[in-house]
């Protein structure tokens, strides 16, 4: 704990820096992850994910090890850059969050409706953080690959691309209106363009990440759910189709990048 | 209990049922379209003061996306027919002034506060103007989406706002402010007094923080 308020510390001296401040600002972040490189917050969100994929919980008492997550049973390592993909148990598109929800309930009898509802960072939507993190971790360093095999996966990819340049709310911003260009920032923050392979580990390819600056663990679910509050728009609902053909899409894009997961973010 | 069928009946399996018997056969732009439509429909719900009819699509927007879906301009007639449209919501000040004080336009241009579900009714809404935007020289954190304004209405030849010279850029100005889509009909730019982002007296600081020649921006 104390090792975070000293590099947090750092980090503002960064941002409040002169002329230089973007330059310094990446400088301080990739200190920042370097320093934490044996002691990265996310490792613990993955251990605790660990723990609960193996532990016998739910009404079921059962643990997740079963859990098809597209590769097969309990195949963790690539499952996580080939998500969203098309799941014949459920006849859906599916994403990581929405999936491991799926499991939960089929395999330990948990509600997975309640779970859905539940705000991000608490009770069971905190467990499916930290599974997420370690499912994903299992496929570090892998690069993204998402099929485009059935017509739901390819319906999905056209849906999220309209989602993505869909303009509205008072501001009539879209998706795009911020990641549709390479090269841009919002005051000092880079703008990956997430309409193309932005590179490795960046977008689509740099969650579930952990947040410096609210330290949190962050999914793919609330980085969506945080960028159509900025956006000024409704919230979309937790594992909705909007959110998945919006992974699909940014997935599908991002064909090639590595997931560098679990990233550090500022 | 079965909780599977739960889940999928809550996520919207019947928006998916729609698009696969309607992919199957053809898989085309307007399918695609009517499957968005729906979709947007199960999936957002209201949020504090940030409600579903926020996604209402005028026919500004809906044009504009479609032309960036399908990754070409827009065409130029229906450009031109929006800028007319837009043009036709365009208020002038209620008391001819144009000019108010660039201090308080630059706290305006600082803040990106207001109108997300976080917020409430009394939040003062920013202007939001420094994420996209250079503004003054001493503000070194700016956003790159839109041009800079750095010098804005000295590179315009401003000496005095209020002199005849400079009648056309102020008018321009507070026009590109109250709807930017009247001048270019698919600009990134909020309608920020179109959209009641900002009040009248705020849109005059901001223009006074453009275009006044002792603002920051012009000195």
């Amino acid at each position: 704990m104390k090792r975070k308020v000293v590099v947090l510390a750092t980090l503002a001296v960064a941002c409040a820096g002169g002329a230089q401040a973007q330059d310094a600002t990446a400088d301080g972040i990739a200190k920042y992850r370097e320093m934490l490189q044996d002691g990265n917050p996310a490792e613990l969100f993955e251990m605790k994910g660990e723990e609960l994929w193996k532990q016998k919980r739910g009404p079921k008492n059962a643990s997740l090890e079963r859990c098809d997550l597209g590769k097969g049973p309990g195949v963790l390592e690539g499952a996580f850059v080939e998500l969203p993909r098309y799941f014949k148990d459920t006849g859906r598109v599916m994403d990581m969050e929405t999936r491991l929800i799926h499991c939960m309930e089929t395999l330990q009898g948990f509600n997975g409706a309640e779970v859905m509802k539940t705000p991000f960072g608490r009770g069971e939507m905190a467990n499916v953080t930290a599974l997420a993190t370690y499912v994903a971790t299992q496929s570090k360093g892998m690069h993204f690959n998402l099929p485009q095999n059935t017509a739901q996966e390819k319906t999905m990819y056209e849906v999220g691309k309209r989602l993505f340049f869909m303009r509205g709310g008072p501001h009539d911003f879209s998706c795009a209106s911020c990641h549709g260009e390479e090269g841009k920032r919002i005051r000092l923050q880079d703008l990956p363009n997430l309409t193309k392979n932005p590179g490795d580990g960046v977008g689509f390819a740099a969650w579930p990440a952990y947040r410096v600056s609210n330290a949190q663990m962050w999914g793919m679910q609330l980085r969506l759910n945080d960028c159509y509050r900025q956006q000024r728009f409704p919230e979309p609902k937790f594992g909705s189709d909007a959110t998945i053909a919006l992974g699909v899409y940014m997935g599908v894009n991002a064909k090639g990048a590595e997931s560098i997961v679990p990233a550090i973010k500022r | 209990m079965k909780h599977t069928p739960t889940i999928v009946s809550l996520a919207g399996a019947s928006v998916l049922a729609l698009g696969l018997s309607a992919c199957g056969s053809s898989g085309g732009t307007a399918d695609h379209d009517r499957i968005t439509a729906d979709v947007v429909k199960a999936s957002f719900q209201d949020r504090g003061i940030a409600k579903v009819d926020r996604l209402v699509q005028d026919d500004a927007n809906r044009e504009c996306a479609a032309a960036d879906v399908a990754r070409k301009p827009i065409d130029e007639k229906v450009a031109k027919a929006i800028e007319a449209a837009e043009m036709k919501t365009m208020k002038w000040p209620s008391d001819g002034k144009f000019i108010g004080d660039w201090k308080e336009g630059e706290k305006i241009a600082q803040s990106g506060r207001g109108l997300t579900w976080s917020d409430n009714e009394k939040t003062v809404n920013g202007g939001n103007c420094y994420n996209c935007h250079q503004i003054s020289k001493e503000e070194i954190s700016f956003g790159t989406l839109g041009p800079s304004l750095y010098n804005y209405g000295k590179l315009r030849g401003v000496t005095d706002p209020s002199a005849e010279a400079s009648k056309a850029i102020v008018e321009y100005t507070w026009g590109k402010l109250w709807n930017s889509r009247a001048y270019n009909a698919c600009s990134q730019m909020p309608r920020v007094g179109h959209k009641g982002i900002l009040n009248e007296a705020q849109l005059k600081d901001v223009m006074a923080l453009l275009l006044d020649p002792k603002s920051p921006v012009n000195r």
